[in-house]
């Protein structure tokens, strides 16, 4: 039987996407006796030639992790997409936006303004800051993709089959991905290859929440020493749980750290304003000086209940459907 | 921007602040056509996710509007509106739109007067700050934030 090829690509990422595929463990051998990555810049020395050689959909699978924040990011997703029959969006970062989208709370100009202008690390006494289109002393074009005023996800550029959220998939994850989809056992296109519940249905600690949570304050992790046992939210610190995706196997609640949220929104695209629907749930206090001693907790609300969806929300992504 | 005309979304829970602007109409007291009324049975029941999602659909400002602290229908829906919207406002300027833009307010089933003069009132500062424009990275309405 012919091997099966497949194509691994990063985008704005931190590489720990492509990690996750080599945290497969032993179990990689198992994938390579069935799959040929015919590219996979992390870990290959592959040639945009030799996709563009490849007939359309002459890629079996396509694995497409980070999000979308350059002109040649949404350039080789659309390439790739055109090479391959299947696109799964791998990470939170294609899936939602991830990190990287959380630049979208800032605007472009004040990013370059901060990381090439006034970074304290910074020496930079000309003030050069990236071009798309410059000359070199010779006289040379040259030439930088563009950079995006958005952080977009990847559903944003292209078509996508199948989502794999996580901050990064783990090996578990990945396993019965590759094996869905390697057996084609596959559910309903533009299905998210994981369970519809939120964590915190799975969570071991779900036991030691009570009826009736009542949270008086939030408590900071560097302030407290957190209970390895109780339920988070029940000991006032900020756990993402109810608003987040099941699946991952709870790695950082088992490491005493509360959910962050990087499997991403479940039952609705906005994660965030469902978190903050949960919190005001649960929290005590019915008097203005109580509820705002109680939020100031929380110093940064958006980061917090977006850190991985800000491009699926509402408001940190663009109106793609209104022409400015 | 002199002929700006605002959309704005009130949400308002079926036992007090909805009729209020039935109680409004009762007395002849007018108020903008600007705002859009969307009934539900409690504030508690309004989930910031609709509050964006208004915002997102092309409310240039949203109400929240329900039962005067202790007088729920449902004895604590609106704390929980309030410990919400709350959070909600703390949020919403970091995604450079004006708080000015959203308003909680209680109004009872009495308060025609106090409906009117909500809703006039947040017709008027949502007029002034102009139409929302949701770019996808934050534009800078709110500098001085």
């Amino acid at each position: 039987m012919p091997k099966v090829k497949a194509a691994i690509y990063w985008c704005s990422s931190c590489g720990g996407c492509d990690e996750s595929i080599v945290d497969l463990g032993e179990r990689i051998l198992a994938v390579r006796e069935l799959v040929d990555f015919v590219f996979w810049p992390c870990a290959m020395d592959p040639k945009l030639s030799d996709v563009e050689a490849l007939a359309d959909g002459e890629i079996v699978v396509s694995l497409i992790n980070g999000a979308i924040r350059t002109s040649e990011q949404e350039e080789m997703s659309k390439l790739l997409r055109r090479k391959s029959q299947l696109v799964v969006a791998f990470g939170s970062c294609a899936c939602t936006g991830g990190i990287p989208a959380l630049a979208n709370l800032k605007s472009k100009a004040s990013i370059f303004d901060r990381s090439y202008l006034h970074s304290p690390t910074n020496v930079n006494p000309d003030g050069v800051v990236p071009m798309e289109h410059s000359k070199t002393a010779e006289g040379y074009p040259m030439e930088l993709p563009a950079f995006y005023d958005t952080v977009y996800q990847l559903d944003d550029v292209i078509d996508v089959d199948y989502y794999l959220p996580g901050c990064s998939p783990n090996g578990d994850m990945v396993f019965a991905a590759l094996s869905a989809i390697l057996s084609g056992k596959l559910p309903p296109k533009g299905s998210v290859l994981l369970p519809d519940v939120a964590l915190c249905q799975s969570c071991d600690r779900n036991a030691t929440k009570p009826e009736t949570l009542t949270i008086t304050e939030f408590k900071r992790l560097i302030h407290v020493q957190a209970d390895p046992t109780q339920c988070f939210l029940n000991q006032g610190i900020l756990c993402m749980g109810p608003a987040t995706r099941s699946g991952c196997g709870y790695p950082c609640i088992q490491g005493n750290m509360p959910c962050t949220g990087c499997m991403g929104p479940v039952g609705s695209k906005d994660q965030g304003a469902r978190m903050l629907s949960a919190l005001g749930g649960v929290m005590e206090g019915e008097s203005e000086e109580q509820i705002a001693k109680a939020l100031d907790g929380i110093p940064d609300p958006a980061g917090t209940f977006y850190r991985y969806s800000m491009s699926s929300s509402f408001l940190g992504s663009k109106r793609k459907e209104v022409k400015p | 921007m002199a002929n700006f005309e605002p959309s704005i979304v009130a949400f308002v829970c079926n036992w007090c602040s909805y009729g209020g602007a039935d109680s409004a109409g009762g007395q002849k007291l007018a108020y903008p056509a600007n705002v859009r009324l969307v009934r539900v049975m409690c504030s508690g029941r309004i989930d910031p996710e609709h509050v964006v999602a208004a915002f997102r659909e092309g409310a240039d400002g949203v109400m929240v509007m329900g039962c005067h602290p202790g007088n729920c229908h449902y004895r604590n829906g609106n704390h929980k509106t309030l410990r919400r919207f709350r959070l909600f406002e703390r949020m919403l300027f970091q995604f450079g739109i004006d708080k000015d833009r959203f308003m909680l307010e209680w109004v009872s089933a009495g308060e025609g007067q106090k409906f009117q003069e909500v809703t006039m009132a947040m017709t008027e500062r949502v007029r002034n700050l102009g139409p929302l424009v949701i770019s996808g990275s934050v534009a800078q309405e709110i500098s001085h934030a």
